[in-house]
């Protein structure tokens, strides 16, 4: 069997990289992780990115959070979480860099 | 062979006795629709089901119903299921692989709790952010198309208002009496920018349509209605994967049930558009042509999508006020065909003759988009 492309990307994170595929036929970049096509070769990202959109989920007895989605600056877009901002002062358009809390993907304001 | 929609029904709607079941609401509302055109379930040998409590819908309801039929289809994406049954269902008998397709649904998603119905699988990608699906989702979606295009929580609004509107001469919809714009905008926030009165209701309920050829609907009790053109599209499975949170599939399917039907925007007389959530009968105005992208929220504005509005939009009420069973594609269909057979009481579009119903799945995923005519269309 083939090694678990979501298990490759979350040994990146928990050793502080954020890893995606790239596509050398289709030239682009993909994510999520997957098994095909052919050929799909591991990058790891720079970490930058912009706020594409965002949400604050309010859930009762819970603090507001935030959800939104990053796209990365090598050309792909995940889910992720701004931190370090109140929830509703997370912007569409703002620059983000990576960090990781337990192994997972989130994002902060970039300096 | 031009196909029609012979019979359609509702099961009891609203809030379901306890113990009641999925499938009780899902045989119910088969045994009316075939009682509304006045046949028996014998006549039956083609099952078109889906229920997220159902995972096997279409033997569940032959089961029920006594059915034993010779095709069946069980596609399930989502909301959106039960347009793209019509499609089956018409290719189906096209094909000669049944002659009475039965298409329904079912859910108690209000008496079993939403997350115990509509159990969503794990993304290892997206829950570790513990989106709210699938509001998350379709706010992310709204927070662009108000980032792009300068759509306003007040033209959101005008999507519920509309739909309260029509919903307060609909004696089965579940929430009836005023609703104005800032009712909308003081009702809790969910996940910004949909608040509580921009997400659908949560019932229990169920539908049913009936569909054979347009020769034999004609020799049954009700005025046959034609499906004149179904297109199906779908884009994506996760939110995070959608290639363009604010141009969605229906682009692609309200395209391809246009040309089938050789119709184009302006022959609509009545809209039933997937309301989840007000940013969608938005977007799908866009994608469906009758207004350009971005000017959704305008097109909505000053009630015109309300009673005595030039586009009458969710004239039962639609997912937001009149019944939202977990999944509402098949209402939609049910509302469509009593617009074009004129019983829709105080709620009915003057001399309508084409119907649009447009079903969504997923979160913006599926889109499947069907054109009815009434009997001036055969």
């Amino acid at each position: 069997m083939s090694a678990s492309p979501a298990e490759r990307f979350a040994a990146g994170c928990r050793a502080g990289r954020l890893d995606y595929q790239w596509d050398p036929v289709a030239g682009r970049a993909v994510f999520y992780p997957r098994l095909v096509p052919d050929g799909l070769q591991w990058r790891t990202s720079a970490g930058l990115g912009t706020v594409h959109s965002t949400t604050t989920v309010h859930v009762r007895g819970e603090p507001p959070r935030n959800v939104a989605l990053i796209d990365l600056d090598e050309g792909f877009r995940m889910m992720s979480r701004v931190r370090g901002l109140e929830p509703d002062d997370v912007r569409i358009g703002l620059r983000v860099r990576v960090a990781f809390e337990d192994g997972v993907p989130v994002f902060e304001a970039a300096p | 062979m031009t196909i029609a929609i012979a019979g359609v029904a509702e099961s009891d709607l609203g809030a379901a006795a306890p113990g009641t079941t999925a499938l009780d609401l899902m045989g119910q509302a088969s045994a009316r629709a075939l009682a509304d055109c006045g046949l028996a379930p014998a006549e039956v040998d083609g099952l078109f089901a889906a229920s997220t409590q159902l995972p096997m819908a279409t033997l569940s309801l032959g089961e029920y119903l006594g059915i034993r039929p010779r095709c069946s289809d069980a596609t399930q994406v989502g909301g959106s299921s039960f347009v793209a049954h019509l499609a089956h269902a018409a290719a189906a008998i096209g094909a000669g692989l049944c002659d009475v397709g039965l298409i329904a649904y079912g859910s108690t998603q209000r008496l079993v709790g939403r997350s115990s119905a509509s159990v969503q699988e794990r993304d290892p990608y997206e829950a570790p952010y513990a989106p709210l699906l699938p509001v998350s989702a379709y706010a992310l979606a709204a927070a662009r198309h108000m980032h792009e295009f300068g759509t306003t929580r007040e033209q959101l609004a005008e999507v519920a208002v509309s739909a309260r509107a029509w919903a307060n001469s609909n004696p089965k919809a579940f929430k009836r009496g005023p609703l104005g714009i800032d009712d909308v905008l003081a009702a809790p926030m969910i996940s910004s920018p949909l608040g509580l009165r921009d997400c659908c209701l949560v019932t229990d309920g169920g539908a049913a349509a009936v569909v054979c050829s347009a020769e034999r609907a004609r020799a049954l009790a009700r005025p046959p209605v034609a499906v004149l053109g179904v297109g199906e599209a779908q884009s994506h499975r996760h939110i995070s994967s959608m290639p363009d949170l604010v141009r969605t599939a229906a682009a692609d399917s309200g395209a391809r049930a246009f040309a089938r039907a050789g119709l184009g925007p302006g022959d609509v007389d009545v809209l039933q558009l997937y309301d989840a959530f007000t940013i969608t009968p938005i977007l799908f105005l866009e994608d469906l042509g009758f207004c350009a992208k971005g000017e959704g929220g305008a097109f909505v504005e000053g009630g015109r999508t309300a009673p005595g509005g030039p586009v009458p939009m969710n004239t039962n009420g639609g997912g937001l006020s009149y019944q939202h069973p977990g999944m509402y594609g098949l209402l939609a269909i049910v509302e469509a065909v009593r617009q074009l057979r004129g019983e829709s009481g105080d709620r009915q579009v003057a001399g309508a003759e084409v119907a649009l119903v447009h079903g969504d799945g997923g979160v913006l995923s599926s889109q499947c988009t069907a054109l009815l005519g009434g009997p001036a269309t055969f």
